[in-house]
């Protein structure tokens, strides 16, 4: 109500008063005149023009358009002198004149619950806001996007997971509120990030974002059946606003994919704001079918002149530079609707010479123009009123000097609603040229060049010092004399017509002296200019791309091959123990055949002599290969949320742990609570795309943990349920409870899906196993008595190490125990932890595994393998298996991996050496039978990277010396999760 | 007082008191007794010596009395009488004891526990604390480094600009005092970081240069010089206790560890140890010293490499950086050692082995890898006369192995002695194994 008033206010003193509307400071005139350009170049929309064009304005709409149209009376014509009209700009996600709301204050106490009632559970998701709520326009800003040629902008509160829903203005300067509006309901909008108007904890990370996004959408539906007895302003917001164009910003192309997906799972197509990156990923994107809103804030060059700050950047984000302005013409080529975005921008003033990055990296001009007018009008489904230029549409155009995106051309005026917001008097002139000047009778030669304090001016030979500024159709030339010690100015007043100048120029000693120059002949380019201009004029490549394109990246996606591996030592994992002088047949991604001298038909032969070759290595604790966040620590239950949503294909320490054997991998969910999230385990298929490694069919995981963590023993401030051994068992009681209840509430009418219970009922049924961060004697027993009640099995206690004390009841569990090698001494729970818990456990037959929880030790979990003999003295054969097919085992992956058996996945490791020595390198790491890792190539890959960073180096400094912006160099790393890494 | 009250009271003190007789009772069976001064004679026969010089005795015989080596040689070619207790060495290998350097054993008992934490003083300029009077000889993470072998180490204090002063102790011992083989070896010094990381520790942001590091620099600099002004005084003004702290090192009786990485870094330090004139300088970590290791080589300054169990610094840098860097430095002719700081490193500290078996399977002769944990840190320590190697006169500090001890499967000792004491190679860890074997009625293997 309030902004209704102000509104009225504001119309209410505006000369733009509505007809009906009393009018106490004037008369009442009516002023709707009609406006009339011609003699214009007309872009109606991209590739098509209309030459010598007339254009007709009324009511801040186009009348008319077109060649030979006849003038109304009464209309106030203006020649546009042949320049160019071009529909104006669409801005589709800005946040122009709403006011961002206080970020909620905070006691240091973590928040766990709402802060709101009458809403939805979660404070980020606030699809009730409306723009409008947060409008007031800033004409001031507003201006930088009606001088960077911008007629309409969607604009919306940049706040929450959702933000509820957007409105759409036009740029009215001159105008007023009622003028701008044009529709108050504009698009529907949702983000990964949380609401700064709530410090509520959940969700902790981008997984968990997803999973609210996911649980948020089946409560709506579960509402608008009218199953809720209680109100939720939020829920029915979310359902009222459905048929917006529903807009979700998800950043770099991961994120893209991942909205997209989630957008299958509630049945929303999403248009998605990000992709700046989309290049690497360009089918994938292309098969989302989504329409794009693309940011093109492509990096500057890295400053590396200092050889010493080089190091800091990594070859990908050398690449990145290099790439990013290569994004759009991609996405056109691939035939991808999209707008862009100034988002990420530092000014709208940017836009356009980011656009003609792009259009040097071969996007048409035409692509450009349809990515500022007719794709964001159709994405926001706004045709009818803006995006061309067509008679019934509104008067939104802007006009330029020239085409569009030539290098000289200017924007003259942007007109918004027909009305004309000047931007650069088009009057002014270019003097640029050689005048014939006639002073006190006397003729010089002057040449004049540039503008600013970049300008020159030449007398006959001598060049002067100048600073040359531009009013309208007045020049002022300010020039320098140097004599000795003393400078002097000379003035330069003049007014151009018709090439010539005349003025008076102003002399240090105060005399006045008029004068005329006729122009001989414009200035000719610098040869360096012609140069620049050649080199400008081949369209830019984008250079090496690898997958993934990162540094350690493939040229091609690595395939698979047939492979003899000849006369090796083998590891079988099987009955077959050790065999000597073994060869080994790959083929169509399985171990084919084992034996002696097996024939190799068209394989490729690997000698293998005085060679190990063994199964991958499987790690069933690992926390590598995650995005945005290990843990969501927001409720003491996350079994909502999936690891499986944020794989991240591209961390290096995939690689890493190929190059240590490792083939297969569990990701974990971290431990900051009792029931985590589901795991995702993973094949370390380097190169090919997150959902290509996962495992087809994969055995569905989730992970539980006990103990200090998840009673947040470190934390000074801990409030969240439980703070005891005590309260961890009451809440597995609570939520398998739950759970029991929940699956007899299924036919109930008002029944909820959960998508938290479905995933425990899971676990009640046996469907999914636990793998269980665990220490200390106690907890294990009570977990073990949980399950047991309850009439499941724990599948697998992770670190475990205190295992060794009850491993005679996890044996009879039948509990597997993954546990660290040697570790202890880190933590209070810890103190009984003694290296010889693998081989206690494995003695009391149960199933014993090591693992890294650590991205650095995984790429030698065969050294700790190892450690099984020197402590405890399980035998080589026995001690191997630790790492290879009792992990196997753990995750039930055993019947594809994890031992040399004919038909089994070709998930092999050739070591130099025996693998549990010290010594023992892999040479070749192979998945289904793809090479991943081989150590000739990757000597290789060490020559190419210093060959590629060399050449960006070159060209990078190139660029700096050409004047272009430059950045620090900055080393980005990745995030090394661990179990209890909190925090997003 | 009433009587009444008091023997209740009393029956309740001697509750408490056997209660914690009772709990003393399980920490002592938990902590070895140090063993006593050697009394007989040992000579061990037959064993693969592994000097710590880069040598070998294939078949070896080593004679220890009163806890120096009086005999090292070729059991094949020497006649000498035997002495004392005879033991078999045959297919075993005898290694002088593995000396963790830059550790802070003794200092944290339980990493999160806070109480337990003594590694780090507050302030920037601290050359006067030292790391030797909080040393807990009885800590249960030291006791569990004898069994494989790493029998000395060095204290080294953390954090601030100069750390403080470390000092050499055996780790076999009642007391920090009767620990100490080198009290105040030297003063440690947290050279500046020329750069710095934005974001938070849990989401990284990216790594930039420091706009303080030169400032940093000066300052470290001026400290240095107001020490030598007020250690040249004869009769100084006042009493500083930093500066008079300074005072041996600057004068080349203690080391100078200066605790770099980065070669922009180490040139400056470089510069930095010409420029005032630091006699002992030793580079602690060094990542990239191997671009500037014919400086390194020409000025005599060894290289405590960092952590061989590492990942590599950037995405871009070789897979196995980490592993081979100590090669790296060795093969350009730079005196190299190895130390492991870094998260978890109390404990990780008895790997010390594998860190150098680990460099070995990176292209290391196995022996000069040896060398990297033995001989070179005893140099770098200033204790070789008496430590770091198997050689006639020096003490007897080493241990005996059924196979390669850089290898995780080899390592299995037999016998450890420090100055000739035959120390024990039980740990609450090997007791809690034992124990629990023995409830399990399963077969004890070690």
């Amino acid at each position: 109500m309030k902004r209704i008033f102000s509104l009225l206010l504001l119309v209410g003193i505006s000369v733009h008063a509505q007809e009906y509307f009393p009018n106490n400071d004037d008369i009442s005139a009516v002023s709707n005149i009609t406006r009339v350009i011609t003699n214009a170049t007309i872009v109606t929309s991209p590739g098509k023009i209309i030459s010598n064009g007339t254009i007709i304005i009324k009511n801040g709409k186009i009348e008319a358009i077109g060649n030979g149209i006849s003038i109304p009376k009464n209309a106030v014509v203006e020649d546009a002198g042949g320049n160019y009209l071009y529909p104006s700009f669409i801005e589709s996600y800005g946040d122009l004149s709403i006011k961002t709301p206080q970020r909620a204050s905070s006691n240091g106490t973590a928040q766990y619950d709402e802060g709101r009632k009458g809403y939805y559970w979660n404070d980020h998701i606030r699809a009730e806001q409306s723009a409008m709520d947060y409008f007031m326009y800033d004409t001031k800003e507003a201006k930088k996007y009606v001088d960077a040629g911008f007629g309409t902008v969607q604009t919306h509160l940049h706040d929450g997971i959702a933000r509820g829903n957007g409105m759409l203005i036009a740029l009215d300067n001159n105008g007023t509120d009622a003028d701008r509006i044009l529709k108050q309901e504009s698009g529907n909008f949702f983000s990964l990030s949380k609401s700064r108007q709530s410090n509520q904890s959940y969700p902790t990370s981008m997984m968990g974002g997803l999973a609210l996004l996911r649980q948020t959408h089946f409560d709506a539906d579960w509402y608008a059946k009218g199953h809720s007895k209680s109100k939720d302003l939020s829920l029915e917001a979310l359902n009222a606003k459905k048929n917006l164009v529903q807009i979700i910003e998800a950043g770099n192309k991961k994120n893209l994919l991942r909205v997209d997906q989630l957008g299958d799972r509630i049945g929303k197509q999403f248009v998605i704001v990000g992709g700046e990156d989309a290049y690497e990923m360009i089918a994938d994107v292309k098969a989302t079918n989504a329409a794009l809103i693309v940011p093109v804030n492509f990096p500057d060059a890295y400053d590396v002149s200092n050889p010493n700050l080089e190091w800091f950047v990594n070859l990908g984000d050398m690449r990145d530079w290099k790439q990013a302005p290569g994004n759009l013409m991609t996405l056109s080529k691939a035939g991808i609707t999209y707008a862009v975005t100034t988002k990420d921008l530092k000014s709208p003033a940017d836009l356009m010479s980011k656009l003609k990055q792009a259009i040097a990296y071969g996007l048409t001009e035409d692509q450009a123009l349809a990515a500022l007018t007719t794709t964001p009008a159709g994405i926001l489904q706004i045709t009818d009123m803006v995006g061309t230029l067509e008679k019934g549409k509104l008067a939104n155009f802007i006009m330029t000097s020239g085409k569009l995106f030539e290098d000289d051309t200017e924007i003259y005026e942007n007109w918004v609603k027909g009305s004309k917001h000047l931007i650069k008097d088009r009057s002014t002139k270019d003097i640029d040229g050689t005048y014939a000047t006639t002073i006190n009778g006397t003729t010089y030669d002057i040449s004049i060049k540039g503008k600013g304090k970049k300008s020159t001016v030449k007398i006959d030979s001598i060049t002067l010092g100048s600073i040359i500024t531009y009013d309208g159709d007045w020049i002022n030339i300010v020039t320098t004399q140097k004599e000795t010690d003393n400078k002097s100015y000379t003035r330069f007043l003049a007014t151009s017509q018709m090439n010539n100048l005349s003025g008076t120029a102003y002399l240090p000693n105060g005399q006045e002296i008029a004068f005329t120059a006729m122009k001989n002949k414009d200035a000719s380019k610098d040869e360096d200019d012609e140069e620049k201009e050649d080199d400008d004029k081949a369209v830019k490549q984008m250079g090496t791309m690898t997958y993934p394109n990162i540094g350690y990246g493939s040229i091609s996606k690595p395939t698979e091959e047939t492979i003899l591996y000849r006369n090796a030592t083998v590891w079988t994992n099987e009955q077959e123990g050790i065999l000597e002088h073994t060869d080994v047949l790959v083929k169509d991604g399985q171990i084919a055949q084992i034996g002696k001298n097996l024939s190799a038909g068209n394989a490729r032969i690997v000698d293998a002599t005085g060679k190990h070759l063994t199964s991958g290595i499987v790690d069933e604790h690992s926390h590598i290969a995650i995005d945005n966040g290990v843990n969501e620590a927001g409720h003491n239950s996350t079994a909502e949320v999936t690891i499986e949503d944020v794989v991240d294909h591209e961390d290096i320490n995939i690689y890493r742990n190929l190059a240590g054997g490792v083939t297969s991998s569990q990701l974990l969910h971290g431990s900051a609570n009792p029931i985590g999230g589901r795991s995702a385990i993973i094949k370390l298929k380097w190169g090919y795309k997150a959902e290509e490694m996962i495992y087809k069919d994969s055995p569905k995981f989730i992970k539980f943990a006990l103990g200090e963590n998840v009673k947040q023993s470190r934390s000074q401030n801990g409030v969240r349920f439980p703070q005891t051994r005590m309260g961890v068992e009451q809440v597995f009681e609570d939520y398998f409870s739950r759970a029991r209840a929940y699956a007899n509430s299924k036919n109930d009418k008002d029944f909820r899906y959960d998508e938290e219970m479905e995933v425990l009922l899971e676990i009640l049924e046996s469907e999914r196993f636990v793998s269980c961060h665990s220490y200390v004697q106690s907890e294990i027993n009570m977990l073990m008595k949980v399950a047991e009640k309850h009439g499941f099995r724990i599948n697998t206690f992770t670190h475990i190490l205190e295992g060794y004390k009850v491993a005679e009841k996890m044996a009879e569990h039948g509990a597997g125990g993954s546990t660290f090698s040697d570790w202890w001494a880190y933590k209070y729970e810890v103190n009984d932890a003694i290296p010889y818990n693998g081989a206690i456990m494995h003695s009391q037959g149960v199933l014993t595994a090591f693992n890294s929880d650590d991205a650095e030790m995984s790429r030698r979990l065969n050294q700790e393998a190892a450690k099984a003999v020197k402590y405890g003295g399980v035998s080589e054969e026995e001690a191997w298996k630790f790492v290879t097919l009792n992990p196997a085992k753990l995750l039930h992956i055993d019947d594809r991996t994890g031992s040399i058996k004919k038909g089994k996945d070709a998930d092999l490791v050739l070591w130099n050496a025996n693998p549990l020595s010290v010594t023992a390198r892999p040479e070749i790491t192979m998945i289904d039978g793809i090479v991943f890792f081989d150590l000739e190539r990757d000597l290789g890959f060490r020559e190419s990277i210093k060959e590629e960073r060399q050449q960006l180096v070159n060209e990078m400094i190139m660029a700096k010396n050409k004047g272009m912006k430059t950045q620090t160099p900055k080393k980005k790393d990745k995030t090394l999760y661990e179990c209890e890494t909190i925090h997003w | 007082m009433n009587a009444k009250l008091f023997t209740g009271n009393m029956k309740t003190m001697k509750n408490i008191v056997y209660i914690i007789s009772a709990l003393f009772a399980i920490t002592a069976t938990a902590q070895q007794t140090p063993a006593p001064v050697q009394q007989g004679v040992y000579t061990i026969m037959n064993a693969t010596a592994h000097i710590g010089n880069g040598e070998v005795i294939e078949n070896s015989v080593i004679v220890i009395e009163n806890g120096i080596i009086t005999a090292i040689a070729d059991a094949t070619s020497v006649k000498m009488d035997l002495k004392g207790e005879r033991i078999d060495g045959y297919g075993m290998h005898v290694y002088p004891g593995i000396i963790a350097m830059n550790s802070t054993l003794g200092l944290v008992e339980v990493d999160a526990v806070n109480a337990s934490d003594d590694e780090r003083e507050i302030g920037t300029f601290n050359p006067h604390i030292r790391s030797l009077i909080a040393y807990n000889a009885e800590s249960r993470v030291v006791e569990s480094m004898r069994p494989n072998g790493v029998l000395l180490a060095q204290i080294v204090p953390r954090g601030g600009r100069i750390s403080g002063k470390s000092s050499v102790v055996q780790l076999d011992a009642w007391n920090w005092e009767d620990a100490a083989i080198r009290t105040d070896d030297g003063v440690h010094i947290n050279w500046p970081s020329s750069f710095r990381r934005s974001g938070t520790w849990y989401e990284l942001g990216p790594i930039e240069p420091s706009k303080n590091y030169k400032e940093q620099v000066t300052e470290l600099t001026d400290f240095l010089n107001s020490a030598q002004a007020y250690n040249s005084t004869v009769t100084p003004v006042g009493l500083n206790l930093k500066y008079a702290a300074l005072q041996p090192a600057l004068n080349g009786d203690e080391n100078f560890y200066i605790h770099v990485d980065g070669e922009k870094a180490i040139r400056d330090v470089l510069k930095f140890i010409k420029a005032n004139n630091i006699k002992k300088p030793v580079i602690i970590g060094g990542r990239e010293a191997d671009k500037v290791a014919t400086e390194l080589v020409a000025m005599n300054v060894p290289v405590v490499a960092g952590r061989v169990h590492d990942l590599p610094a950037r995405e871009d840098e070789d897979v196995d950086m980490p592993y081979k860097f100590p090669k790296l430095l060795a093969d350009k002719g730079v005196m190299v050692a190895l130390e492991n700081s870094g998260s978890m490193e109390r404990h990780q500290a008895r790997n010390f082995p594998f860190y150098a078996g680990t460099v070995a399977g990176y292209g290391m002769d196995m022996e000069q890898a040896l060398m990297m944990i033995t001989l070179t840190p005893a140099k770098i320590l200033g204790i070789d006369k008496k430590y770091g190697s198997l050689e006639q006169g020096k003490s007897a500090t080493l241990f005996i192995s059924k196979g390669n001890a850089l290898d995780m499967r080899g390592n299995q000792l037999t016998r450890a002695f420090i100055d000739g004491r035959d120390i024990s190679l039980d740990s609450h860890q090997t007791e809690l194994y034992e124990r629990y074997m023995n409830k399990f009625g399963a077969e004890i293997k070690r």
